[in-house]
């Protein structure tokens, strides 16, 4: 797979192929991060290809001192500040919400019943990828400021830093949502194993 | 001493909280030798610590969904029309 860097020089040059290789790789992340800024799908959508414009029209003037996912959702999110926002970005959190439901613990704080073991299973990558839209599909019912630190440090693997500056958040913050939203997929994917029989 | 063993040693519904943290390598010193003297004695845990790193790579590993053709044509339009507008277009 061609790296973002070769693309990026493929496209300076003015490589369509390029491009939409690009777009590929990174469209449906955007869309998701877009919706929770705007109202609609609609107005995701118009802010997506604006990002887009911006990188074909400002690629030049890049000069990678962030990587260009980094680049990227920093378009994003400024052009979807603009455009209409929802200003949430500053809501405390809900205080409560276990990673584990309480149920699964005794009353001294430890383990009610011996955790079933499913770890090495889906770390197989066969098994990992029939897992992909399973976990998909729970990524996007996170909560959406959950959602949206999943998929750019977890999917996306920014650095935290990057994250936080992209999100407009506090480290903290973006600590605490990175472990609820991540436990909520571990949550998911306990469910899924047990629904499926092993 | 018995008390001061509780507050000193994690419960495992404590532990869960500090995953995160600890694979962000977050922790202050002393909390994060205390969550691995917990593992240390709990397979529950330890098991659970190990669930989480392959939640955490299965999302690493999702493949980017694939355009529709008909987005692909759109986009390699949009392209040439940003091109064309040159660098510093109309917006």
């Amino acid at each position: 797979m061609e790296s973002d860097v070769e693309l990026l020089a493929r496209l300076r040059d003015g490589d369509e192929q390029a491009f939409v290789i690009l777009v590929g790789r990174y469209q449906g992340s955007l869309l998701r991060v877009a919706r929770t800024f705007v109202p609609s799908d609609a107005v995701a959508e118009e802010v997506v290809q604006d990002t887009w414009m911006g990188v074909v029209r400002g690629v030049d003037r890049f000069e990678g001192r962030s990587s260009f996912k980094t680049w990227l959702f920093r378009i994003l999110v400024n052009r979807a500040r603009t455009s209409g926002v929802r200003e949430h970005r500053h809501l405390p959190l809900d205080p409560t919400e276990p990673a584990v439901s309480p149920d699964r613990f005794d009353g001294t704080g430890a383990w009610a019943e011996p955790l079933t073991p499913w770890e090495s299973d889906v770390d197989d990558r066969l098994v990992a990828e029939s897992w992909g839209p399973a976990l998909r599909t729970a990524i996007d019912g996170l909560p959406e400021r959950q959602r949206d630190v999943v998929l750019l440090r977890d999917v996306q693997r920014l650095p935290s830093e990057d994250v936080c500056e992209v999100l407009g958040i506090t480290e903290g913050n973006q600590r605490v949502l990175l472990h609820r939203g991540r436990s909520r997929l571990r949550t998911v994917l306990e469910s899924e194993l047990q629904t499926r029989g092993r | 001493m018995v008390l001061l063993r509780r507050r000193e040693d994690l419960v495992c519904q404590q532990v869960v909280e500090l995953v995160s943290d600890y694979l962000e390598d977050a922790l202050p010193r002393s909390e994060r030798k205390r969550f691995e003297r917990h593992l240390r004695a709990c397979p529950n845990c330890t098991a659970y610590l190990e669930q989480m790193r392959v939640t955490i790579a299965t999302a690493g590993r999702l493949t980017t969904e694939d355009l529709s053709p008909e987005a692909r044509e759109e986009f390699t339009e949009l392209f040439r029309s940003w091109r064309a507008d040159g660098p510093d277009g109309p917006d």
